[in-house]
């Protein structure tokens, strides 16, 4: 166990390395000149693009720019003076600052990340409460009503897109019937208390209602579907029938014998997918302008700005890492025919 | 009173295609302690006869009819709840693949546990304790330890005994085996139908048997069904039903089995496939595979009556009875020579 997590972590640390170094090569094979940015694009002055180059690092070379932004990231630092390596300390990891802002990328990412996390998080809960209900529903009923309406909702689900789902929900339950708000994100612990924003739970969840809504509906299609379809396989399963046969009432059959089963997968799809939309949900997060990861990462790319993109990925990352991590021993808890080793 | 009796059961399936009749018109009973064997080939409604008897079909597109008597009692189409008290407590099931039937997410214990406890009202360690019992019983090496293990750290065979012990570990009357050695490998076999006889003996369950395999019959059924094509076409006692079988597919059967001791070039088989049940041929669903076939086998249906020896020796074919007991005769002369 402790020789498999050693091992896990130690290939997440490759992988690691290895996608900032591709972030860093597919930011300079684009037609990208973060200095000219910074200087106001085409009207830019020789001079401040110059000073912007050195200033940024960005006359040094890719690998040694990329040796750099490791070096900062790395807890420990051995400082190299007068030809001789001093004794390691360690220091706090650093983002480093945004090119176009100059602000610590540190304090940006933990300003986004709760955001982004409570889109993220309450998305999933809503829809996994979908998903089980209307899937298991749909397994154990097939050809009902509401399973072919679940079917239906599947359909629209896959097919449409956030950012229109987005609008229309902003559009009738925001502007015309008053029920929701249709942007900016309210803090769970109250707002700084000159900002006049609001804050605290109710108000959080009062402004997530729409962006939740609108991020969970394609994954609730899709879980729906996956739900219903493991379900109505592991219904078919002889252990199934075995229960029967002992005599267990169908409530129990369900619970204990087809569910532990069939939301096998269901567990790894969630931890995946959760880690992955930590790096952001882009478009959920423009539509309603929440201040969380997406929207970071956006505003970088359009100021092509390597240092705040390179620092969501680095966020990113470490969230699917951990993420597959932690499936892979949640996995082996709950079905006892998978042994890390 | 007959532990179970089973008259004209008829069991349907309502398919895209059309209805499948699974099992038409068949009637048997079962004495307590006694083994029932009920032979056939794929298909032919062995295992729906039996999860009809246990109300273990999908209620959906299922129709049965006829009479179920448990102890005296009709159980066919009672409430679920009834049903259930008796499954798996009074009537108990163990099925052709041992692989997949155990849950792999549940420990064997635990599986053993929630057997005893879904029917007696006793503590887990007193449920656990009568488990344990089980596993021994059925021959589990060091089944203290093995107790809290998982159905993929056993064998075929091993399964197997599990799914007998959970089967056995209520005392149930009846145990429905529905072809339970079809999926090990030979000499385990062997073992299992060992097993189950002794445990026969020791819990005094009546056994109802379904195989494919006369050999398994012949090792040991009391009583034979021979089914083909959802219908009975011979029943009778074994020893009878071995030295003078009546019906031609019965004798393609045993043409079938393959012998270890006799000189035979290759195994002599039945010609063709089981008819399909969306639409069973007319008069003798046998006739189309039929050596013997006459031109009243294929427009009257032949009726399950008394044969020429025996009044209970049941059989439903056309052939003159001279016929019949010279095959019958033959394949019985064969066999002794065979067995010198």
């Amino acid at each position: 166990m402790f020789r498999y997590l050693v091992r896990r972590t130690l290939w997440a640390i490759v992988l690691f390395l290895v996608i900032m170094f591709v972030t860093f090569v597919i930011f300079f094979m684009a037609p990208n000149n973060p200095a000219r940015a910074i200087c106001g694009g085409d009207q830019a002055r020789p001079e401040c693009i110059e000073l912007a180059t050195e200033k940024l690092g960005l006359d040094k070379s890719i690998v040694e720019q990329y040796r750099r932004f490791i070096g900062r990231l790395v807890p420990v630092s051995t400082p190299y003076s007068h030809g001789s390596f001093q004794t390691p300390h360690f220091k706090t990891p650093s983002l480093g600052t945004a090119f176009a802002t100059s602000e610590e990328l540190n304090t940006t990412i933990l300003k986004a990340a709760p955001v982004t996390a409570s889109l993220v998080i309450g998305g999933a809960v809503l829809w996994m409460l979908v998903g089980l209900a209307v899937g298991i529903y749909s397994a154990l009923k097939p050809r009902s009503l509401i399973d072919r309406g679940a079917m239906v909702f599947v359909l629209i689900g896959v097919s449409a897109h956030p950012v229109w789902i987005g609008l229309i929900l902003s559009y009738f339950f925001g502007v015309k019937w008053h029920l929701t708000p249709i942007a900016n994100y309210a803090n769970f612990f109250g707002a700084p208390a000159d900002s006049g924003l609001p804050g605290g739970p109710w108000q959080w969840f009062y402004h997530m209602i729409l962006p939740w809504c609108t991020f969970a509906l394609l994954f609730s299609a899709l879980y729906v579907r996956m739900i219903r379809a493991n379900v109505m396989e592991t219904l078919n399963e002889d252990f199934v029938r075995t229960a029967r046969a002992k005599g267990a009432p169908e409530r129990r059959v369900l619970f204990s014998h087809v569910l532990r089963n069939a939301l096998l997968p269901v567990v790894t799809m969630l931890g995946m997918d959760i880690g992955v939309a930590l790096g952001g949900a882009i478009f959920t997060e423009g539509i309603f302008q929440l201040p969380g990861l997406g929207r970071t990462v956006l505003l970088g790319i359009n100021n092509q700005d390597l240092a705040t993109i390179q620092a969501v990925v680095v966020f990113a990352t470490v969230a699917i890492l951990v993420f597959n991590l932690v499936v892979d021993l949640l996995y082996a808890w709950i079905d006892p025919r998978i042994r890390l080793s | 009173m007959a532990l179970l009796e089973v008259k004209d059961l008829r069991t349907a399936f309502k398919t895209e295609d059309g209805v499948v009749q699974a099992v038409d018109g068949v009637s048997f009973s079962i004495e307590k302690g006694e083994t029932l064997g009920i032979v056939g080939e794929s298909g032919c409604g062995k295992s729906v006869t039996c999860l009809t008897i246990m109300g273990l079909n999908p209620k959906r597109n299922t129709v049965s009819s006829g009479q179920v008597l448990w102890k005296g009692k009709e159980i066919l189409g009672s409430k679920p709840r009834d049903l259930r008290a008796i499954r798996g407590d009074e009537m108990s099931m163990i099925f052709q693949d041992p692989m997949t039937s155990l849950n792999p997410v549940h420990s064997i214990g635990k599986q053993l546990v929630e057997a005893v406890q879904l029917h007696r009202d006793v503590t887990t360690r007193v449920a656990r304790a009568r488990a344990l019992e089980l596993l021994k019983a059925v021959g589990i090496p060091k089944a203290e330890n093995r107790i809290d293990d998982y159905p993929h750290q056993f064998s075929g065979g091993m399964r197997q005994r599990v799914m007998i012990a959970m089967a056995l570990v209520n005392d149930p009357d009846l145990l429905i085996a529905d072809e339970p050695t079809t999926a090990l490998d030979v000499t385990t076999q062997a073992q299992i139908l060992n097993l189950m006889k002794r445990l026969q003996q020791e819990f005094g369950s009546a056994i109802l048997m379904i195989t494919h395999d006369l050999g398994v019959i012949a090792e040991t059924a009391d009583d034979v069904l021979v089914m083909y094509a959802a219908k009975v076409v011979e029943q009778a006692n074994v020893d009878d039903l071995f030295r003078r079988p009546q019906h031609p597919y019965t004798w393609g059967l045993m043409g079938s089995l393959p012998r270890l001791d006799a000189d035979v070039e290759r195994l002599t088989q039945i010609p063709g496939q089981p008819p399909s049940l969306l639409r069973p041929p007319a008069g003798c669903r046998f006739n189309p595979r039929c050596p013997y076939v006459m031109d009243v086998c294929k427009t009257t249906e032949p009726k399950l009556e008394g044969a020429g020896h025996d009044p209970s020796h049941l059989q439903a074919c056309h052939l003159d009875q001279e016929t019949k007991d010279r095959e019958a005769a033959k394949l019985l002369a064969a066999t002794m020579a065979e067995a010198g």
